[in-house]
């Protein structure tokens, strides 16, 4: 799998999500849920404001000196004995990671949840090497398990499968016989895939934050999966994108303050880990190779354009849990392994229009994914600036570019806008009947597919004030006036 | 007497003329003189909102001449269109003096709730409606214009009336403007489930402060067949004082 998930058109795809009466359900409540769970960790923490500020401007300051501090990390994670590689394309990347495998002979590969791996479609990669790839984060296995169904929350991949479902999914490919109980079925994956942590030859991981003042990678998990991956294969790979380093510790804390709290309502996950370099002759356990893939793949190409501000993004999904579009759609409708705002930013910028032009207009600009980013990330002003990118790019469709050229000229004379306020006022409440056109095409049909027309109130109001002053007085008004000035004395002596 | 312009917007120049209408007869009752330059167009949504900025200049500038006749505030019963004036600015960036333009008449307008309360001080119209409403608070108030207070307070002091919650409050209509057209089936889900958790609570009104929103969601609560009324928060404000004028919505 790699970035793009799906090759059935967008319109199609939403269609199918949104018959899935399971899938909505298991979504509508894990939103509410995480949602919920998130605003009272901010809450309690107090002055979230000021710390998502503070976040932002860390995140600011990185990307604005990224050169610096990819050189200090490289240097960093050179001195404690660790290999650095920095791919520009994700095709790079995989290149380097496919030598390590055949270079180690590798048979099998235990990963932790990693985006920027799937980004790259690394699975597909190393099991071309005739190399076993296990994923160990539970959701990750279940989606991996049952068929590589694509992930649908960049968090929690498999949220669009309930308990029963995940079940099946367990019985049918890999023996399970007991119940649909969450911890049950936690405990029989622990036990099925602990001989694979004990045999893998390499550990591959994401890296949430990289340290740069110390060249350490930090993992924020709640199942200790990436502390095994890290600790009992000779090899680890980490992959990360270049945009994801903090200058200190003191940042690191800070910036998993926001994250936990912000992806899953904690003020910290199970484990938070930091690894720097490979293990040393005094250390207890750890790798004993340790390569650090930094993956650029358009990121430089972002940080230069206007686009620049969703580099900042910490991949805590609290936009994709607020956003009430991927409510009723899933992640799946996406067709792309980041979906909700971030991945409908993110996604035509990584993967062109060409696959992911439908995205930016899965929005109502609500703008409440703007509010409850820990980074403050305008996300809905990017989705309006990709937009504006595709019609420069002249890629909008034909009948669309007429309508809108039409009404902006109308629109930018006084005299036709004025003409056609009156007509319009005229005729509306003569051709809507019962919150009905006569004609149910284009626009008006998909309009009325769930709500019919509103009921215009007659004339315009601009004919109505032309004719004001020559009219009576609207009846009751002057008599009511006296009372109305009462009330409003009475109130404004009041304060 | 303070003057005002007035700021129609063209759902409530063609289609709810009587929110239009209500809202200069408010205006009239609580102490202003309200001006309409008619040479006003529309704010330019469906256009800027699918991306159409450079098209849509010369509107965006016709519609800030219209309003640079005087120096009057400027007041519109209309959130999101308020909200999209307020980002003219921005949008002409690249012409400094029509930027400044652009600044100097997003200064001046405000939502009327806003208008209302913060700059004429008022937050009791002497308005009396018996009955169980449920506000439901825009995107374009709450999150763009910043306007979450204002309305709630003017409709705390309706003589009669009784606010009631309702689940996922803040979240939106679905009708996101073009949106409702482009993206109708996601669109129609988000009205589906807003018209649910509206009737949960059995309310007799809906009021809100933005008549597209409201456009929306009666459109909705209409093919539902259901009676809760719809009306927009002038609609509330002026109920009991003109009784002639008091049309809902839908």
């Amino acid at each position: 799998m790699s970035m793009k998930t799906s090759d059935v058109i967008f319109k199609q795809r939403i269609k199918e999500q949104m018959q899935d009466g399971f899938m909505r359900k298991s979504v509508a409540n894990a939103q509410e849920r995480m949602f919920t769970n998130r605003q009272l960790a901010a809450d309690k923490l107090g002055n979230w404001d000021e710390w998502r500020e503070n976040g932002m401007e860390i995140r600011n300051h990185v990307l604005d000196n990224l050169d610096y501090y990819l050189h200090q990390l490289s240097e960093n994670v050179q001195k404690t004995g660790g290999h650095v590689f920095f791919a520009e394309t994700s095709q790079q990347a995989t290149d380097y990671i496919e030598n390590i495998i055949k270079e180690k002979d590798a048979k099998k590969i235990v990963k932790s949840k990693s985006m920027v791996t799937e980004e790259i479609g690394l699975n597909e990669v190393i099991q071309r090497n005739n190399c076993e790839v296990i994923e160990t984060d539970l959701g990750e296995y279940i989606l991996q398990v049952d068929d590589c169904d694509p992930p649908s929350h960049i968090v929690v991949p498999a949220l669009h499968k309930n308990r029963e479902q995940i079940r099946g999914v367990f019985e049918d490919k890999i023996g399970y016989a007991g119940s649909s109980d969450p911890e049950e079925m936690t405990r029989f994956v622990r036990e099925h895939i602990r001989h694979d942590f004990l045999e893998a030859d390499i550990g591959i991981t994401g890296c949430n934050f990289a340290v740069a003042e110390s060249g350490s990678i930090s993992l924020v998990t709640n199942e200790g999966n990436a502390r095994l991956a890290t600790s009992l294969p000779k090899v680890h790979i980490a992959v990360m994108g270049m945009e994801r380093i903090v200058p200190t510790f003191e940042e690191l804390d800070i910036m998993v303050s926001l994250l936990c709290r912000s992806a899953v309502g904690l003020p910290l996950t199970g484990y938070v880990t930091a690894i720097t370099g490979p293990r040393e002759s005094n250390d207890m356990d750890g790798a004993e190779e340790f390569h650090l893939v930094i993956l650029d793949n358009g990121r430089s190409d972002i940080l230069a354009s206007e686009f620049k501000s969703i580099l900042r993004c910490i991949r805590c999904a609290a936009c994709v849990n607020t956003c009430p579009a991927y409510r009723h759609i899933g992640g799946q409708s996406y067709g792309s392994i980041y979906s909700g705002p971030i991945g409908a930013v993110l996604s035509p910028l990584l993967g062109g229009y060409d696959d992911f032009q439908d995205l930016p207009y899965a929005c109502s600009l609500c703008q409440a994914c703007n509010d409850v980013c820990p980074v403050k990330i305008p996300l809905s002003d990017l989705l309006l600036k990709h937009r504006e990118k595709m019609v420069i790019k002249k890629i909008t469709p034909l009948a669309e570019r007429l309508t809108v050229s039409a009404f902006n000229y109308l629109n930018s004379s006084p005299k036709l806008w004025n003409m056609s306020m009156k007509i319009g006022g005229k005729v509306a409440p003569k051709v809507i009947k019962d919150g009905k056109l006569p004609i149910n095409v284009g626009a008006i049909a998909d309009w009325t597919e769930a709500r019919d027309l509103p009921q215009p109130d007659g004339d315009s109001f601009r004919s109505w004030f032309a004719n004001r002053d020559a009219d009576t007085p609207v009846s009751g008004t002057a008599a009511v006036t006296g009372i109305v000035e009462a009330k409003v004395k009475a109130n404004k002596s009041e304060k | 007497m303070m003057k005002v312009n007035f700021f129609v917007t063209c759902l409530c120049d063609v289609v709810k003329s009587n929110v239009a209408k209500k809202t200069v007869l408010l205006l009239e009752q609580l102490g202003c003189e309200v001006l309409f330059p008619k040479e006003q167009g529309c704010c330019g949504q469906p256009s800027l909102n699918s991306g159409y900025i450079e098209s849509s200049k010369p509107a965006m500038k016709s519609l800030i001449r219209a309003f640079e006749g005087n120096e009057y505030p400027i007041v519109t019963p209309a959130g999101s269109c308020a909200a999209a004036v307020k980002k003219y600015p921005e949008y002409l960036a690249d012409e400094p003096e029509w930027a400044a333009r652009a600044q100097a008449v997003s200064d001046r307008l405000f939502e009327l709730t806003q208008f209302i309360v913060n700059e004429l001080n008022i937050e009791n119209v002497g308005a009396k409606l018996p009955g169980r409403g449920v506000y439901h608070p825009s995107c374009s108030l709450i999150r763009k214009l910043g306007v979450r207070e204002e309305p709630l307070k003017l409709l705390g002091n309706v003589e009669g009336l009784e606010l009631v919650a309702i689940k996922n409050q803040e979240t939106c209509c679905g009708f996101g403007g073009t949106f409702s057209i482009k993206m109708s089936e996601i669109s129609g889900e988000m009205v589906k489930e807003k018209a649910t958790n509206i009737t949960a609570v059995t309310p007799d009104y809906l009021i809100g402060a933005d008549v597209s929103c409201l456009m929306n969601i009666a459109g909705r609560l209409s093919r539902e067949g259901k009676t809760v009324k719809v009306l927009h928060i002038v609609d509330v404000l002026m109920s009991n004082i003109v009784d002639s004028l008091t049309v809902e919505v839908n």
